[in-house]
């Protein structure tokens, strides 16, 4: 089926606290993983699969014309298993076994291991590339596709990003598009203190990128922005998607420190967490 | 010494790339699935062919091997079977962890070709030659590994590469390499090594140059009265361990030449066969733990005892070494 009907804010708020719970309860039981990473990105992936943005087929996961999403940020991987899982790409039992041995559901992703799975990722700066692949693919196969790819901000640092970057602009990827999710922290601390991006709307723009930034936590605005870049294909510049977002977005002791990054929350934590998200409107 | 003049080979004046260049030509023509990434290097590695006359289906990703890896794999996702073509060194050396996740740990089928392997590209120095490619591809597991060592296999190994399931390296070499194998009806098998001159004193295991040089030496060896058998092993993954074995055991001393470091090349992957199946004297011909500088490539082979000359001495140690067990 397309996942093109029209679905009311609400209900993919409803489907954004739903993923924010599966988050919470696969790095809970795993005992590691990165939920603050996730949690930041929860609107954007969900205006993607939930919001009529991409099309796609769980059944036929493979389908040639479908939109492409890579999870370039890999340690993001329960944010991409929760979403495939609630889209109807496998049961959402799965998601129980997160980094255990013999699962699928892999502490980062490992392309096909999971049907929806486009790319094996975690090594930070791989995934803008891949992305560009498909694009040429698609274009010479003549197929009709989009290619969203999430970016992490810290991956920004690697070199391969700008690589990518400038060559998306040189082959005009009109339907590329990347969201950067902007959370502001990298694993060891503040980017601002760390490694420094800005300016960033600055810098993908002299790339050859048209820039948008957004609030990554509005739903509202982050389908919007997404819709629009899809619509811009035909200008034949890649779209890059700055989505201003909170890292551990949707629980307050994590948004307030940083050192949960590469973090589960202890069982006391979680249901603190369990509860806030809950009460969340 | 003119390569394989000793053991009677038919000289080829044509570099082994630029044999790689034409037969990847004739793939690109017969195969519609077929894609060419190169790094900025076309008119070296030979992939420039397939540009002049299939400009659409080739991509000059430039000088940045990170990301000529990813957007490889990436058309491999849509559809494509991609050739990512540049020299060994840059390629492996530059984007290692690129091929690790978006090839080899995704297990996508497509053929990373390092040219320019060994020494033998000669004059622009140490910067430029891979000679370290063969370990690197040892540590991903899922790829076959191919190093061809005449114009005939180099064209088989190429054409068998799309069939192979996972992705394939093939290594390519600036310099021209003697015929072993008839163009046509080349006996090439990937992961069957080729026995190409028999013999039951020892047997001299080589891949790529190191096999014609392997002959010349058997040839060297023949006047002392020593028969040397000569194996082609151009496959390091999947590894022919039944030829490998049948040498231990029949002719009870090994002897193995690469255009490579000794450090985890085809040698070692010989000798842990040989060591956990029959335990026979072995010697090896290869670079040791060194770097080898600028300079003419037939002075450089000598020089760094990578002659077949070198491969003779080894040889006679070796059947010393088993006569006195």
């Amino acid at each position: 089926m397309d996942k093109t009907d029209n679905i009311s804010i609400e209900e993919l708020a409803g489907i954004a606290k739903e993923l924010r719970l599966d988050i919470l309860e696969m790095t809970t039981r795993a005992g590691s993983g990165h939920p603050s990473s996730s949690w930041s990105a929860v609107e954007i992936v969900t205006a993607l699969y939930f919001g009529g943005v991409l099309r796609y087929k769980p059944q036929d996961p493979w389908w040639d014309e479908r939109d492409r999403f890579i999870m370039s940020k890999g340690h993001a991987a329960p944010l991409l298993y929760a979403a495939l899982a609630r889209a109807g790409y496998f049961d959402l039992k799965e998601l129980s076994r997160l980094r255990e041995a013999g699962s699928p559901v892999q502490g980062h992703p490992i392309r096909g291991l999971m049907p929806g799975v486009e790319a094996t990722t975690g090594s930070l700066g791989q995934g803008l590339s891949l992305g560009i692949g498909h694009v040429l693919g698609g274009r010479l196969a003549g197929k009709k596709f989009h290619v969203f790819v999430l970016l992490g901000d810290g991956e920004c640092e690697a070199g391969q990003i700008w690589e990518a970057a400038m060559s998306a602009a040189h082959f005009k990827t009109g339907n590329l598009v990347a969201i950067l999710d902007y959370n502001k922290y990298q694993e060891t601390g503040p980017i601002s203190r760390e490694i420094g991006l800005e300016p960033l709307v600055e810098k993908w723009h002299s790339f050859g990128w048209n820039v948008h930034e957004v609030n990554g936590h509005d739903l509202q605005a982050v389908l919007g922005i997404l819709h629009l870049a899809k619509q811009l294909e035909a200008t034949g510049i890649p779209q890059m998607i700055i989505a201003h977002t909170i890292k551990g977005k949707g629980v307050s002791f994590v948004e307030a420190d940083f050192t949960f990054h590469g973090r589960a929350l202890t069982l006391e934590q979680a249901e603190l967490a369990r509860e806030e998200i809950n009460a969340a409107g | 010494m003119q390569l394989g003049k000793l053991a009677g080979l038919q000289e080829c004046d044509v570099p082994l790339r630029n044999i790689f260049g034409d037969a990847l030509l004739d793939l690109v023509r017969e195969n519609p699935r077929v894609v060419v990434l190169d790094g900025d290097l076309g008119n070296s590695t030979k992939t420039e062919y397939v540009r002049q006359e299939f400009p659409e289906r080739f991509f000059n990703i430039g000088i940045a091997e990170s990301n000529l890896v990813g957007v490889g794999a990436g058309m491999a996702g849509a559809g494509f079977y991609p050739f990512i073509v540049s020299f060994s060194s840059f390629l492996l050396c530059n984007a290692y962890d690129q091929i690790r996740l978006a090839v080899a740990m995704s297990d996508i089928d497509a053929t990373i070709v390092g040219s320019h392997g060994g020494i033998t590209l000669g004059k622009d120095g140490p910067t430029q030659m891979g000679i370290e490619d063969l370990a690197l591809m040892g540590g991903l597991p899922t790829f076959t590994i191919i190093v061809p060592g005449d114009p005939a296999s180099m064209q088989a190994a190429v054409r068998a590469a799309p069939n192979i399931k996972g992705p394939v390296f093939i290594r390519s070499s600036r310099v021209p390499m003697p015929y072993i194998y008839p163009e046509k009806n080349t006996p090439f098998v990937v992961g069957k090594a080729n026995r190409v001159r028999e013999g039951n004193d020892l047997t001299i295991i080589g891949c790529g140059m190191m096999v014609s040089a392997g002959l010349d030496a058997a040839a060297i060896l023949a006047k002392k009265g020593i028969e040397a058998r000569v194996v082609d092993l151009h496959s390091l993954r999947p590894l022919d361990r039944e030829e490998i074995i049948a040498a231990a055991e029949e002719t009870g001393a090994v002897v193995c030449a690469e255009e490579h470091l000794l450090q985890g090349g085809m040698g070692s992957n010989v000798a842990r066969v040989v060591a956990e199946s029959h335990p026979v004297p072995m010697r090896f011909v290869g670079l040791a733990d060194t770097y080898v500088e600028s300079g003419d490539p037939w002075e450089l082979l000598e020089k760094y005892h990578l002659t077949a000359a070198d491969i003779a001495q080894k040889g006679e140690e070796v059947v010393k070494v088993k006569a006195g067990a």
